[in-house]
């Protein structure tokens, strides 16, 4: 080779080279793919706020399917009539409620700040549904989620996902099995005391028939996801209570 | 002469078999514990790595001559890391649904330690098409492993195979679960794919006596 590939000189030359040509490229790949992301991103909010409220294509067991990517504006408009944005205890409309960052909010709440905390009202069939995002920790990564509720805070529906939980195990809280159980649940005691949901191991009700012990079904292998999911259903939906007190 | 001579196809059928990447030259171990729980997770990682490693020899192939060696490593990763980056973005924007299927082999791909094996073992030292042979044919082989632990543990752990019950239901009682059958919920976890590894180790080398080492 004409080139002395063992030179101090070239190796600097050459890692400063490469450094910048594939810099460059990952810039121009994620600035120019950006846009295209963020509307991704958009859209796939608003399937999951219906898919919690049932509106979406589901058919025969276990399967999961989101209204169309084409439809799901008019959809989200049809459905949804209120986006709540709740501060200080105060309930305000806003139509780019659904735009909050849940993560962003936590972040402000625990530097001092007060949390901004959205509230979809959809209406389906005459029924009304309180649609509130949720977000916590699993066992690697970041998982969240959304759950409709009536005005008595019994779940309708539910709807978990997760950035990176281990596949077969934790990343199966987006499985139907696991989501439609918490239909029927309820957040509060007949006393109206705020109790939450435990995702509980050895609950003896695999079928999740009784819907008033504030548990379901834990999954297998997944004990810390499992935990997590209890913990921000506790946690978040707890912020929501004094609103609910106010439609009675 | 076709396209691929003798010794090209060997490239591609040996690391299926003889000179597997996970059972003989025992790479890429601790990705297939981690997502070998379901038969589906097996088939996406293995599809995934068949194309970082296809493109990525052939790059490093490209490269084999300009790459100083003291920071060749380094090259190799910075090679491997953007690569997936740029396909993870790509998908983001066009492909969403598959991508969040992808989200967490993303990570997964850039330590395999298959892929940076094959850019040391035999991409830096021959041609692009051999190269690009040799990515596929050992990420197949990957693949193939992957399956077939996969398909025990979803069998047996979850008594489904590709998300669908194929043993009657475990809660209603239908199909085996009506004789006693229960799902061992112990093959779901990782140390239960090292154990069927370990098998299939076993059956390839008492078939195969060759590949015994003293």
């Amino acid at each position: 080779m004409a080139v002395n590939t063992d030179k101090n000189s070239y190796t600097i030359i050459f890692a400063v080279a490469m450094v910048l040509v594939v810099g460059s490229l990952l810039a121009f790949t994620a600035s120019s793919l950006r846009p295209n992301i963020d509307e991704n991103k958009r859209m796939e909010k608003q399937q999951n706020i219906l898919y919690a409220m049932g509106v979406n294509g589901n058919e025969g067991v276990g399967d999961i399917t989101f209204v169309g990517t084409d439809i799901v504006a008019d959809e989200f408009s049809k459905y949804i009539k209120k986006q709540l944005v709740i501060e200080n205890g105060v309930a305000k409309e806003d139509d780019k409620a659904y735009l909050i960052d849940i993560k962003k909010e936590q972040a402000k709440a625990k530097n001092g700040g007060t949390r901004r905390l959205p509230l979809f009202v959809g209406e389906k069939d005459g029924e009304t549904f309180y649609i509130a995002p949720i977000r916590g920790k699993g066992l690697w990564d970041a998982i969240w989620g959304y759950v409709a509720l009536d005005k008595d805070m019994v779940v309708k529906g539910t709807f978990f996902d997760h950035a990176g939980e281990t596949p077969g195990l934790g990343a199966n809280i987006k499985q139907r099995y696991f989501m439609d159980d918490f239909y029927g649940e309820r957040i509060l005691t007949e006393a109206g005391v705020f109790k939450g949901i435990t995702v509980a191991k050895g609950n003896a009700d695999p079928k999740n028939e009784v819907k008033d012990d504030h548990e379901v079904d834990a999954l297998a292998g997944a004990t810390i996801t499992g935990d997590g999911v209890s913990a921000m259903i506790k946690k978040d939906l707890k912020l929501y209570l004094p609103y609910f007190k106010t439609l009675k | 002469m076709g396209l691929l001579s003798k010794k090209d196809v060997k490239l591609i059928t040996d690391p299926l078999a003889d000179n597997n990447p996970i059972t003989i030259q025992v790479l890429g171990i601790c990705s297939a514990l981690a997502i070998t729980a379901e038969l589906k997770a097996s088939l996406v990682m293995g599809i995934a790595v068949l194309f970082v490693l296809g493109i990525g020899n052939v790059v490093i192939s490209l490269m084999r001559n300009i790459i100083p060696s003291k920071i060749r490593i380094i090259v190799q990763l910075i090679v491997v890391a953007a690569l997936v980056i740029i396909v993870d973005q790509v998908l983001k924007a066009f492909a969403y649904e598959l991508s969040k299927t992808l989200s967490v082999f993303v990570g997964l791909i850039i330590t395999n330690c298959i892929i940076m094996g094959r850019f040391e073992a035999f991409a830096l030292g021959n041609g692009p098409w051999k190269s690009f042979l040799d990515g596929i044919g050992n990420a197949a082989g990957y693949a193939v492993i992957l399956l077939i632990v996969g398909f025990f543990r979803e069998l047996l752990g979850s008594g489904t195979l590709f998300g669908i019950p194929v043993l009657g239901d475990p809660i209603e009682k239908t199909g085996v679960y009506s004789i006693g059958y229960e799902n061992n919920g112990f093959m779901l976890m990782p140390p239960m794919a090292l154990i069927v590894v370990g098998l299939i180790i076993w059956v390839q080398r008492s078939r195969n006596k060759a590949l015994i080492e003293d």
